[in-house]
């Protein structure tokens, strides 16, 4: 058993589990280094996963057609040989250099790890729920107006408004409303885009008297001190109408912020990409590699096919950081025994 | 070439050429108009290219479809003239067209 708060040592930790990352895996594992990932989202894949995973992609070479899901999909099973273990709904806060090198890195959840060598793999930086502009709403987040629910008593007999149409306010409407004291469900149409199924169950629910909901936008709040009191709707019509509102949760779906990466000490180009060297896409900081979408060198091109190759240097130079001295021998999988043992298919 | 005219929240008006058969989007991000972000690339996957289409243009642009309908649920203040400027593609008889672009994207 691990002591609370002793750091899990790995090879590498690789902050970011897109597509880049999860190559990443592939071709360290192919090198004998082990590895770890963290990512904010509460599953693989990154920006395939959660901005268009039934989206086309044409450009990856040797594949004329997938999609975020296929690509997520089929590159977690060519990683499956090489075990790697997935801390999910986590987001890396700081990083910290204790040795030459080695990191100790902390996430928001109080994780702690040790790591010889550090991979940058974040993309256009960590998604993070998109905040409604109502003037004002600012003093209430965190208090009385949450983007996500940590603990559904927070919500126990509150008037509660849940402000969205997709499935998370769906799903959340239908988990809280029989715990909250009034639930109304606000949305700019009275379509939905959440699965039928929790759509029927809503309506089911507001046709039982059980919950109301709103077509509508909620555009001002009432309250003080961070306590909600009330919340303006404006109706499709154009008319204002107060809610009894204690508590709001307002799903708008994720953006992408760089978020912790601007702390960690890196130079930043325009403030938001990590200049690298082309030749093992390590940063200015030895040990520490961005690779992907977040990085920056002259002629970089944001594509996946070309993380998949700045994946392949990086492990090359990180090497030598996991075993200093050691000589790397070159090897191709088609030819090496070595490979396909690792690979489990020799 | 057809020309669109981009009005920012505080009320700047930049007019651009915009290729027929790019996107009012891609227009807008190639000739470095401020307001649009596109953080999807223009997959209909994010909101953030949202715009007001001018009245006087929208029958000419038209409705958006449900998939649009479904992202713009992401944006704020929609209003009836929202549409996603990923979505809106630059034909010749959309010359003269003119967007708003929203006080915030994300």
């Amino acid at each position: 058993m691990r002591a609370i708060n002793e750091p899990i040592k790995t090879d590498v930790l690789i902050v970011g589990a897109g597509p880049v990352g999860l190559f990443a895996v592939f071709e360290l594992g192919l090198l004998d280094m082990k590895a770890h990932l963290i990512d904010i989202l509460d599953k693989p894949g990154g920006q395939c996963a959660e901005l268009y995973p039934e989206k086309p992609i044409y450009d990856i070479p040797g594949v004329p057609y997938t999609t975020g899901h296929g690509l997520v999909d089929a590159l977690m099973a060519q990683i499956k040989p090489f075990a790697a273990t997935f801390h999910l709904g986590e987001m890396v806060e700081t990083i910290e250099r204790i040795g030459e090198p080695l990191f100790r890195v902390a996430t928001d959840s109080g994780k702690l790890f040790e790591a010889k060598v550090l991979v940058i793999a974040a993309g256009g930086g960590s998604f993070q729920p998109k905040k409604p502009p109502i003037p004002g709403i600012e003093p209430y987040e965190g208090k009385s107006v949450f983007y996500a629910v940590r603990k559904m008593d927070a919500f126990r007999d509150k008037d509660l408004v849940i402000v969205g149409g997709g499935d998370s306010a769906l799903d959340w409407t239908l988990n809280l409303q029989p715990i909250a004291k009034r639930l109304t469900l606000v949305h700019r149409r009275d379509d939905f885009r959440a699965a039928p199924d929790s759509v029927n169950k809503m309506r089911a629910l507001v046709a039982q008297g059980a919950m109301d909901l709103k077509i509508g936008q909620v555009t001002a709040l009432q309250g003080a001190d961070g306590m909600l009191t009330g919340a303006t709707l404006k109706g499709s019509d154009g008319a204002l109408t107060t809610l009894a509102c204690e508590a709001m949760l307002p799903f708008f779906g994720l953006t992408m912020k760089l978020g912790p990466v601007a702390n960690w000490g890196l130079p930043l180009r325009e403030g938001e990409l990590i200049p690298v060297d082309t030749a093992s896409f390590e940063t200015d900081q030895p040990g520490i590699f961005a690779i992907g979408d977040i990085n920056w060198y002259p002629g970089k091109l944001k594509l996946i096919l070309s993380g998949f190759h700045e994946a392949a240097l990086m492990s090359q130079k990180a090497y030598h950081y996991v075993f200093p001295g050691k000589r790397l021998v070159f090897q191709y999988t088609t030819s090496s025994t070595s490979l396909q043992k690792k690979l489990g298919v020799a | 070439m057809a020309k669109i005219t981009y009005i920012d929240a505080a009320g700047v008006a930049r007019a651009v050429d915009g290729e027929i058969g790019s996107t009012v989007m891609e227009t807008a991000i190639k000739n470095g108009v401020p307001g649009i972000e596109a953080e999807c690339g223009g997959a209909c996957a994010c909101s953030t290219c949202h715009v007001y289409v001018d009245e006087a243009w929208r029958e000419k642009t038209g409705e958006p479809s449900p998939m649009e309908e479904d992202m713009l649920d992401f944006a704020f203040e929609v209003k009836p003239n929202s549409r996603l400027s990923c979505q809106i593609k630059v034909t010749e008889a959309l010359d003269g067209l003119v967007v708003t672009t929203p006080e915030r994207q994300a």
